[in-house]
């Protein structure tokens, strides 16, 4: 069993936490686990992506082959698109549809998502709007997590496990809010799918 | 963990001292990792930021000088302004082990250049380790200090950007003790008079073979022998896993050299020379060993890789590239639609440099622009739309010197940009050279009081960059200091523009903390006040 994953945003989003918690729960049951991280220049708002990938037999590669990514997880709707040469054709775009406008030539939205729905699998999650709701705007990325979770194979409990351990520190209602965006993200999925 | 946390997390189980280093993508997160560890606040390990690569390479050598273990690490184009220790200490040697860990940045992911390292070890005589995972590059720091004493040299441990902020499991060893201060057993190993120097380089050159030796029978030098003899691949540090990757469980049907420590050895790659027919040779970065093989006619053995195409000539190694240069097909997912723009870095909001360009570039426009020489920091990014705000970035501190130069030259007026932390690193000279002519130039230093595009390190400039000025001889009148905020704007149009009008040197200093490191500390504050 092996699953690579292409997580996707600008520079500032936080990616890097989606990561952690995949990468906390994968360690729980014992998985290898490569994750190819962008530090420096990029990080000042420019596009951000982050290989990781996880396989109950040792990986060879820091870097996914193009053609050969499960899934796509992009907290930016365009950002979700630059990386389609990695996307294998059984493969899943997880995406925010919520822009992140910091240039001036950002496309038309309705555009960009008529180009994500060309794909042939993909969860398009308004994950802002979602983790409003649920009165915690920064669990947006636990929303997108929780969506992306039925393609990860890793059981649900499992990243439960793995966003208590993360979170433990900082308290019982930080654990709550962040396992309810990812149940959110979750329910959106399995009724979008 | 990072590669660069396990490289920091070998050198303090292997009995490290001390870290010396200068912040550089992709090299940062090595010395930051030390100043989080819990052993090395116990053990009181060095480890505060250098001023700048070169004296920081020089205060490892004086630790090793002392018999402790150091480490010294920088990026690529740090080792070329600490070039000359580095190649000096190859002849001194070390005493207390002594490992210089380099961290490249092929494709140019945060960097002027892709120069490969490995070249210069070369060109010094230094030996190299080149891990191709985290749990090498563990190892090679654990062993190096060990490595560096038994030969009496410094050693390089060569890593690229992938492999420094590439995350994977790590198993730690024992930890060890500590050096303790133990004086050289030659009094005058460390003074390179001409005729001490002749006779240590002799000594130098005598070890290469013994060098050669080591890399024979290095656990990280594997011969995998295989089959079908028609190609023999060489695969470099982190080469190694693409050439995996592209085979079910890793078999690979030729005879490989895992390569991962240098001087070559030379009888396994003539092994591989006599018994194949041709060489694939796949390394990150210039095609050190590629051009070392070929030879300059490229007449005798038949080697692909970098020189004839079989490898684009530049940029990082992937998967995919390696699967074409082994002639494997490959199915990509769709091409990235049309309507995808680029989005490259931009300047925080609220950043106090966008307020200083602002007001420049009002000024700069009364004359015609082409006439500012920037540096290497966040402050690069208004080369870039809708700044258009410099003309040049060279390499740390080249701002000065150019805008002196280009005055010289008649440019008037001439203006530099530099950031604090790039002035202490290696402005300072050249604004000395500014004072003595008194220079018709103007030098503004974006201050922020950090290091900010490598993530917010202390800078050595914070309190010191207008007493730095007036102690070199610049006319304190001529120093200002100005905050860069909208409300302030026209007067630090106005104060710019007298200093442009200055027939002689002036420093406008304009100060504002960098937007990132006053965000950290109000949250490090309000976390604070909810305990």
């Amino acid at each position: 069993m092996k699953t690579d994953i292409i997580l996707a945003g600008v520079g500032g989003q936080g990616i890097l936490s989606i990561a952690a918690s995949i990468g906390m729960a994968a360690l729980k049951i014992n998985l290898h686990l490569k994750q190819a991280e962008v530090h420096g220049m990029s990080q000042r708002g420019g596009d951000v992506q982050s290989h990781l990938r996880i396989s109950d037999k040792e990986i060879a590669s820091d870097l996914i082959p193009k053609g050969k990514a499960d899934i796509i997880i992009s907290v930016e709707p365009m950002e979700s698109l630059r990386y389609l040469p990695y996307l294998s054709p059984t493969g899943w775009i997880v995406t925010n549809t919520k822009p992140f406008i910091n240039i001036p030539n950002y496309p038309e939205l309705e555009n960009v998502m008529n180009e994500i729905k060309k794909q042939k699998n993909y969860i398009m999650i308004d994950a802002d709007s979602i983790a409003n709701e649920l009165g915690s705007a920064r669990s947006s990325n636990m929303v997108m997590l929780g969506a992306a979770s039925p393609f990860l194979n890793i059981s649900f409990e499992t990243l439960e496990q793995g966003i208590r351990d993360i979170f433990g520190r900082k308290g019982e209602e930080v654990v709550n809010v962040n396992l309810a965006a990812l149940k959110a993200g979750r329910d959106f999925a399995e009724k979008n799918r | 963990m990072l590669g660069d946390e396990a490289i920091a997390q070998g050198a303090i189980d292997g009995g490290m001292s001390g870290i010396y280093a200068y912040p550089g993508t992709p090299s940062t997160e090595i010395l930051e990792f030390v100043q989080h560890a819990p052993l090395a606040k116990e053990r009181n390990i060095h480890r505060l930021w250098s001023t700048n690569e070169k004296t920081a390479m020089e205060c490892g050598l004086g630790m090793s000088y002392a018999g402790k273990r150091v480490m010294v690490c920088m990026k690529h184009v740090g080792l070329n302004v600490a070039a000359d220790p580095f190649v000096n200490s190859a002849i001194t040697g070390a005493n207390g082990g002594l490992i210089y860990t380099i961290a490249d940045d092929p494709s140019m992911h945060s960097s002027q250049n892709e120069q490969d390292s490995r070249a210069l070890a070369k060109f010094a005589l230094i030996p190299v380790f080149e891990p191709s995972n985290q749990q090498e590059a563990y190892d090679m720091a654990y062993s190096g200090f060990q490595f560096s004493e038994k030969y009496k040299l410094p050693v390089m441990l060569r890593i690229t950007t992938r492999l420094a902020h590439s995350r994977s499991g790590v198993a730690r060893k024992e930890v060890k003790p500590e050096n303790s201060v133990k004086l050289p057993e030659n009094p005058t190993q460390f003074v390179l008079l001409p005729a001490i120097a002749r006779k240590q380089y002799k000594d130098l050159l005598k070890k290469q073979e013994l060098l050669e030796m080591e890399s024979e029978n290095s656990v990280f030098n594997k011969y995998i022998d295989a089959d079908n003899k028609s190609m023999g691949i060489i695969a470099c540090g982190l080469a190694y896993n693409y050439l995996l990757e592209n085979y079910e469980d890793g078999k690979v049907p030729y005879p490989v050299l895992k390569l991962g420590q240098y001087p070559l050895p030379k009888k396994m790659i003539q092994r591989m020379v006599n018994e194949c027919d041709s060489i694939l040779v796949l390394e990150d970065g210039y095609p050190v060993v590629e051009e070392l093989l070929k030879g300059f006619l490229g007449i005798g053995i038949n080697v692909k890789g970098r020189l004839d195409g079989t490898v684009p000539r530049d940029g990082e190694l992937d998967p995919n590239i390696v699967a074409s240069a082994l002639g494997i097909k490959q199915e990509f997912g769709s091409d990235k639609p049309k309507i995808v723009e680029n989005r490259p870095p931009s300047f925080c909001s609220g950043c106090g440099h966008i307020d200083t360009y602002s007001a420049m570039n009002e000024v700069v426009d009364r004359y015609g622009r082409g006439r500012v020489f920037a540096d290497i920091g966040c402050y690069t990014l208004a080369a870039l739309p809708p700044f258009n705000a410099i003309n040049s970035c060279v390499d740390m501190g080249a701002s000065v010197t150019m805008a002196k130069g280009a005055s010289d030259a008649g440019l008037r007026p001439a203006v530099a940009v530099i950031g604090d932390s790039t002035f202490t690193h290696s402005g300072i000279t050249g604004l000395l050279d500014a004072v003595v002519e008194n220079t018709p130039m103007t030098l503004i230093i974006s201050d922020n009081g950090t290091t900010g595009m490598t993530g917010g390190q202390e800078s050595n400039a914070v309190g010191k960059v207008e007493d730095i000025c007036k102690g070199i001889g610049v006319d304190p009148n001529h120093i200002r200091v100005i905050t860069p905020l909208k409300k302030n704007h026209e007067e630090n149009v106005k104060i710019m523009q007298e200093e442009f009008e200055y027939n002689g040197l002036s420093v406008i200093v304009s100060r504002r903390e960098c937007i990132q490191t006053l965000k950290r500390r109000n949250a490090m504050k309000f976390a604070k006040k909810m305990d």
